[in-house]
């Protein structure tokens, strides 16, 4: 089939949109409410091109035999600018500051808008202010990108409603996005393309932590080191490992510990449980728990298989029972001295910290992006800044520790350790390259002792409900089943830098697995910190004092 | 609280289309409140969000219980031109709400509304079904205290 864009002939597939065959031959065209991978809504006329002196939106209109495009006749460009004009007037309108976060400004400044040309006169909401997502539907301009992305992940709590210039995003019956099923996942925040949703910020309660007499310690997750560089415009997949801890120490925090201490930690704990369960042949599949934003997802959408989840913390609370009981007593620290800090790709962990289950064992949750604005505010030239390495004891992590950031990390960790242990043999080959990738649903099988072990990955909520099904069913032919609900994993959270979209996640990723293939120690048991924490002061996984400090239980939330 | 009603009006629908169920709940309670759509949501699998959505998109649901009398006055351009606008301000002060309330008493709520297709005896409204037209102060007063 031929077309022709721009005087250009082109030839291409049948049954793809203008927008599809001119991104395949690198034709640009803007787009605003689009979101790949999703069905095109073509609200915001941003993409539009002339046909036929038509003027037609390019998302949603599939290309034919013979059409004749133009993507910047001047028909285009004006109709473009009066769109952007119309948007942002629904925009608020003091925001014509450049950011870097920002698509629609970025959008109107490439057409040409210096200011607002026609006055909003939309409504003031309140902004509902969560305890990890902020929405703010003063900014919205109704793209509905956040909606989607919601569907997406299955869970649903916003929705448009009203209509017209009523028309507004909200869950049911304006009730606060607290008070929903709302999972804190904060793919809607990576999906708005004006700011309207963003986490709740803690960085200024972090500075007044650091001001004052106060202990104050941080953690960071794993996939916080693969993705921080790209706030200051370091390429995707650039490890900053080495920066990030320097930059944290320049801040002000007294010691720099690593989340994947914690999660070597819950590998061992995860890894106890699943030869248990499997010995025992009760409440299996087990599934993984270090996702916050799942557990909030079962607890609502299937509590009835809450007995089927592992009950270990998650790391970095993990990291936080053990900071303020074992650190806190071997360098005789008072307890009301204590700041514990996690970096975090993650808004759901906000939420986590403040489940009355976790008892406070971490103060404050920052995401990846709050971590860059505080070294901007610290005036911190973090391109030149010197690689300096985590503290010891809570610092020392393997590489098992390193690949939780990724979609099947978890279940890569445990499989290593839980083999390792159960056989006393060492694994001939330490990478399970068949659960790691972007796919959906990734899925292998293990023999321990004798017995195969089927185990699955579920990457992302919406391939979540099968799996459950399954189990309702009593289909399910696993044994152990990793669930995280972002796409990707921890290094496509709701709390890493904007842009995030599968390319730029696929580089994080990688940059973990290579991460991983670097360390010299590559299994959670051979980690020296974490036998030496068992030896001193847990005992052995599973223990009276382990089950006390790092497991935990979940609540039958419903719908 | 029972949902035998809504439990019976999910039973009723094998379809499970939402409208039809909604407004077989607005019949049958006058409005959906939000426990009743929390029920249906949680009976019949459509997210709440959405069916608050739908609610609300639809000017004839209601999520508040509404007055016995539901007043809906026609602002189109045929009522329009014939002043409709001052017996909105006239009904809006003799009933003391404003349009789209109830009053306290639950007797009478006020809704302005698109064409209702009684251009010809504009400016138009419809009580309960019951269509009047023609309308003046005058008229609209004795409607009103006719109305028990």
């Amino acid at each position: 089939m031929k077309i022709t864009i721009n005087n250009k002939e082109i030839e291409c597939q049948p049954n793809k949109t203008i927008l599809e065959v001119a991104k395949e031959n690198d034709i640009e065209i803007p787009t605003l409410c689009y979101q790949e991978g999703f069905e095109a809504r073509a609200v915001c006329r941003i993409c539009l091109v002339e046909v036929d002196n038509k003027l037609l939106p390019s998302c949603s209109t599939k290309a034919k035999e013979g059409m004749v495009i133009s993507t910047e006749s001047k028909k285009v460009l004006e109709a473009r600018k009066i769109n952007t004009e119309l948007l942002m007037s629904k925009h608020i309108q003091s925001c014509f500051v450049e950011s870097k976060e920002h698509e629609l400004c970025k959008i109107a400044k490439n057409v040409g808008i210096r200011q607002a040309k026609f006055d909003s006169n939309k409504k003031t909401y309140i902004v509902d202010k969560g305890i990890a997502i902020v929405t703010d539907n003063n900014q919205c301009i109704l793209c509905g990108r956040c909606v989607q992305a919601c569907q997406m992940q299955n869970v649903n709590a916003i929705d448009f409603a009203y209509r017209s210039y009523h028309t507004k995003v909200t869950p049911a019956y304006e009730n606060k996005l607290d008070d929903s099923v709302c999972v804190n996942c904060g793919q809607c925040l990576l999906a708005c393309p004006v700011n309207a949703i963003y986490e709740k910020d803690d960085t200024k309660e972090v500075l007044k932590a650091l001001k004052s007499k106060k202990h104050v310690i941080v953690q960071t997750a794993p996939a916080v080191r693969a993705s921080l560089g790209e706030e200051f415009d370091l390429p995707a997949g650039t490890l900053v490992t080495g920066k990030m801890v320097s930059s944290l120490r320049k801040i002000g925090f007294k010691k720099i510990f690593d989340t994947q201490f914690g999660a070597d930690l819950t590998i061992m704990e995860e890894a106890a449980e699943l030869i248990k369960r499997l010995k025992e042949n009760k409440n299996l599949p087990m599934i993984t728990s270090c996702c916050p934003a799942w557990i909030k997802y079962i607890e609502h959408f299937y509590p009835e298989f809450l007995n089927h989840v592992s009950t270990c913390k998650s790391p970095h609370d993990m990291f936080g029972a053990i900071a303020k009981s074992y650190y806190k007593d071997k360098y005789k620290i008072n307890k009301k001295d204590l700041v514990v800090v996690s970096v975090m790709p993650c808004t759901a962990k906000k939420f986590e910290i403040q489940r009355k289950e976790m008892k406070k064992e971490v103060d404050y949750v920052l995401t990846t992006r709050e971590l860059a604005r505080l070294i901007k505010i610290k005036k911190i030239d973090f391109n030149n800044l010197a690689d300096e390495d985590f503290d010891a004891a809570l610092g020392l992590s393997s590489g098992a520790g390193t690949i939780f950031g990724a979609s099947g990390g978890v279940m890569e960790a445990a499989l290593r350790t839980a083999y390792e242990t159960a056989t006393g043999k060492k694994l001939e080959m330490l990478e399970f390259n068949q659960i790691r990738g972007m796919s959906d649903f990734k899925e292998g099988s293990i023999i321990i002792n004798g017995k195969t072990v089927n185990f699955a990955v579920v990457n992302g909520l919406h391939n979540a409900k099968e799996v459950l099904e399954q189990i309702k069913n009593k289909e399910c032919k696993y044994d152990f089943i990793e669930v995280m609900a972002c796409p990707g994993g921890c290094i496509a959270g709701g709390g890493q830098p904007i842009p995030t979209n599968k390319e730029i996640v696929e580089k994080r990723m990688q940059a973990l697995y290579i991460n991983d293939k670097n360390n010299t120690i590559r299994r959670s048991h051979e980690n020296p910190a974490i036998i030496q924490l068992y030896e001193e002061f847990l005992g052995r996984p599973l223990s009276k004092k382990a089950e006390k400090l790092l497991h935990t239980n979940y609540i039958k939330r419903g719908i | 609280m029972s949902f035998r009603d809504i439990d019976e009006i999910i039973k009723e629908r094998k379809d499970n289309f939402l409208l039809p169920m909604l407004q077989a709940i607005q019949a049958k309670f006058g409005y959906v409140s939000e426990t009743n759509a929390h029920y249906l949501s949680r009976k019949t699998g459509i997210p709440f969000s959405k069916i608050y959505g739908v609610i609300t998109f639809y000017e004839m649901l209601y999520t508040e219980k509404k007055g016995k009398y539901i007043i809906r006055i026609c602002n189109s351009p045929s009522c329009y031109l014939n002043c409709s606008l001052n017996l909105i301000k006239f009904l809006e002060s003799s009933l003391k709400i404003k349009s789209g309330e109830t009053t306290k008493n639950k007797k009478f709520s006020l809704e302005i509304v698109s064409c209702i297709g009684c251009c010809d005896k504009a400016p138009a409204m419809i009580i309960n079904n019951k269509v009047y037209g023609n309308l003046d102060e005058n008229k609209i007063k004795k409607i009103i205290s006719g109305l028990k």
